[in-house]
């Protein structure tokens, strides 16, 4: 028998676990692979660029030749033409941005503009066109205005997007990490057969959680050094706090996975109860977008969610530079959601 | 000397007698019912007393009871009702002490395909505070070869081994086997079995379930027919067998001819000289048979007289499968559905 720690269960648990996991490729690729290729795709896709031309789309009748010259000049337009239902068609399947309508040009020296106005690119293409139409219509401008253009690493949307994406991954890894990998065990009789045995049960569930959490480390690191490599994205507050961060949140979402597996008996159940769990999250969590454009009355809610203290607080230290103390509220909610979780799952865990 | 013989007469052996009439298990009046409607009664109280040092098999259709019993028995199911002591032990009190020195093979469990032999068993020696090398094991189930392949890789026959070494590696007392060789083949099932009588003759006792008879009558001591959730007879195979007062079974069909086949009563054959029982199964006609060279030609000569022809006769001798139709009353392999996993 091998001596000292290495023949302690725990150990043990924990080297079958790992060794599961890494024999397994397709799992360290969709543990791994596809949080990379998301973060690279996102950043690319989101990376800070010049400003679009707006797409304008001027309708055939008097005046719609001047009004194209007008416009044709500037590097802020894309012109295109047609007629009345043109337009509409185009307008009403989100090709153009607005629509520019010059019949009554000549007789009022006026315009009519069509928009979607609940589109978020129409009215600020409105207001372009506007301007430079009133400009070449001869408008002096009282006042002179000049537009400092702000791209500085921290306030862009890939400053935004990481630490959301980093808290999608420990969701993600720790829900699904530790309720699969319990719940495939429960099917193949594996926790009957340790109950049969005097394995103490929290060395296995101790395991379940630490080999969750050895697993998400490479995950996180590489996801922040792609991030600080491709798209300069660092932590304003450095990586103590992102680590302390870290480890709490795959703490919290291993809990949360044990809890979820602790009584399902097919992937099914699992599944659907992990999607239950999760699906919120992903809405309500702010990882793509602010979760304060949600209305004040689910806000409350909102901040409750496990995910939402982990992004909210990785925002913090990585945008704004916050210390621990700043954080400490969140910590201390992911720790009551952690100690909340794995209370309840060891009480009502089934091992056949 | 005559002092020190005093001695170990007062003290020692109540000590050794306590020890020696420890039984391996003793169960009473142990019932499981399972929660539904109408209920499911899988066991419906078993008085069950294995002395240390045996092989006790738990003989039975499918749904008899079998693998409820010994659930309770390796303490992974709670009894309805009724008690059950392992080493003398309670589970309800001592689990902690009755683990370390009980091994278990489940009926169906999957060990993990990813990790090797030798891991696999690693794993589960960690469990235990005492017990064997793992490789001592991997010898005892000759799969030295395998030690270091992924489960995966191995036969059904192989996986078994490595179920049964993964019961054996904490060195237990007492092993629990549950169907150990369903669905294996001839060869891994004699490997099976010389695994289990190694280690029934190191001293260690055995509780094994099948509803193979030539497995219980080769491998077991004692053998209780379960049916239906209750123990039909305890007894070893011989005296099982012996019971049944017939030691051979002469089976044979017949052709009417002209004459028809129906008109034929069922228990033909009884009252010919040396015949104790008669069963009909379709066309084929049992005889239980105490004298066979006394019944072979009467019941030649009764179906002469009859104008009927025989067209198959075999004896054979008589084995537990007799044994469970007498107590029974239907073959081993109708399974009675009792809901008893």
């Amino acid at each position: 028998m091998m001596s000292g720690w290495k023949s302690h269960p725990l150990v043990q648990l924990f080297l079958a676990r790992f060794r599961e996991f890494i024999r397994t490729p397709e799992a360290v690729f969709w543990g791994y692979g596809f949080p990379l290729v998301m973060v690279t795709a996102l950043g690319l896709a989101f990376r800070s660029e010049p400003v679009q031309p707006a797409i304008v789309m001027i309708e055939d009748g008097p005046g719609a030749d001047a009004a194209a010259t007008a416009l044709s000049d500037s590097a802020l337009f894309r012109v295109l033409r047609g007629s009345a239902d043109d337009c509409r068609r185009q307008l009403r399947s989100g090709k153009v941005e607005v629509v520019l309508v010059t019949a009554r040009m000549e007789s009022e020296s006026g315009v009519e503009f069509r928009c979607d106005e609940t589109r978020p690119g129409s009215l600020a293409a409105r207001d372009r066109v506007n301007d430079a139409l009133q400009r070449a219509a001869g408008r002096l401008d009282p006042l002179s205005v000049k537009t400092e253009k702000i791209t500085e690493p921290g306030s862009r949307y890939i400053d935004f997007l990481v630490p959301g994406l980093i808290g999608m991954g420990l969701m993600g890894g720790g829900v699904w990490g530790v309720g699969y990998a319990i719940v495939d065990m429960r099917i193949r009789q594996v926790l009957k057969r340790f109950l049969g045995t005097p394995m103490k049960k929290h060395h296995f569930v101790a395991a379940m959680m630490a080999s969750r959490m050895v697993f998400m480390f490479p995950e996180i690191i590489t996801i922040l050094l792609i991030s600080r490599f491709m798209f300069d994205v660092s932590s304003h507050g450095g990586y103590l706090p992102v680590m302390v961060i870290v480890v709490l949140g795959a703490f919290q979402f291993a809990s949360i996975g044990l809890a979820i597996a602790s009584r399902a008996r097919t992937l099914e159940a699992v599944g659907g109860l992990m999607n239950l769990t999760m699906v919120p999250m992903w809405i309500g969590s702010g990882i793509f977008f602010s979760s304060e454009r949600f209305p004040d009355a689910v806000q409350p809610l909102i901040r409750l969610l496990p995910l939402t203290p982990v992004i909210t607080s990785l925002r913090q230290v990585m945008q704004e530079g916050a210390g621990m103390a700043a954080i400490a509220p969140n910590l201390a909610l992911m720790a009551l959601w952690s100690g909340v979780c794995f209370v309840v799952a060891l009480k009502i865990f089934r091992w056949d | 000397m005559p002092t020190l013989a005093i001695l170990v007469t007062i003290f020692v052996d109540p000590v050794f007698r306590k020890i020696c009439m420890t039984y391996a298990i003793e169960c009473r009046g142990l019932t499981r019912t399972w929660p539904g409607n109408p209920p499911v009664e899988a066991v419906r109280g078993i008085d069950l007393v294995i002395e240390q040092g045996i092989c006790f098999g738990v003989l039975g259709p499918n749904g008899a009871g079998k693998t409820t019993t010994i659930e309770i028995c390796e303490g992974l199911q709670r009894a309805t009702s009724g008690e059950c002591r392992v080493l003398g032990l309670d589970w309800a009190t001592d689990a902690e002490r009755i683990r370390p020195q009980i091994g278990i093979s489940l009926q169906e469990t999957r060990l993990s395909e990813k990790l090797t032999v030798l891991e696999t068993l690693t794993l589960f020696r960690s469990f235990y505070p005492a017990g064997a090398e793992p490789a001592e094991v991997i010898a005892k189930v000759s799969l030295q070869d395998k030690q270091h392949a992924r489960i995966r890789t191995l036969s059904g026959g192989q996986k078994q081994r490595v179920a049964v070494a993964a019961a054996l590696v904490g060195n237990p007392r007492l092993l629990f086997l549950d169907e150990p060789t369903t669905g294996l083949d001839p060869q891994s099932r004699r490997d099976l079995w010389k695994i289990i009588t190694d280690f029934r003759q190191s001293g260690g006792t055995i509780l094994l379930t099948t509803h193979y008879m030539d497995e219980a009558e080769r491998l077991c001591d004692r053998v209780a027919i379960f049916d239906k959730g209750r123990i039909l007879a305890i007894d070893t195979p011989q005296r099982l067998i012996d019971g049944l007062g017939a030691r051979h079974m002469v089976m044979f069909t017949m052709d009417s001819g002209s004459a028809s086949v129906s008109g034929i009563p069922d228990d033909f054959g009884n009252g010919l000289p040396g015949v104790i029982a008669v069963r009909r199964e379709g066309e084929h006609r049992c005889l239980s048979v105490l004298q066979p060279h006394l019944a072979i030609p009467a019941l030649l000569q009764e179906i002469a007289a009859r104008g009927l022809q025989l067209t198959s006769l075999t004896t054979r001798q008589a084995t537990l499968e007799d044994v469970f139709v007498h107590f029974a009353g239907h073959g081993l392999n109708e399974s009675t559905e009792q809901g008893g996993r």
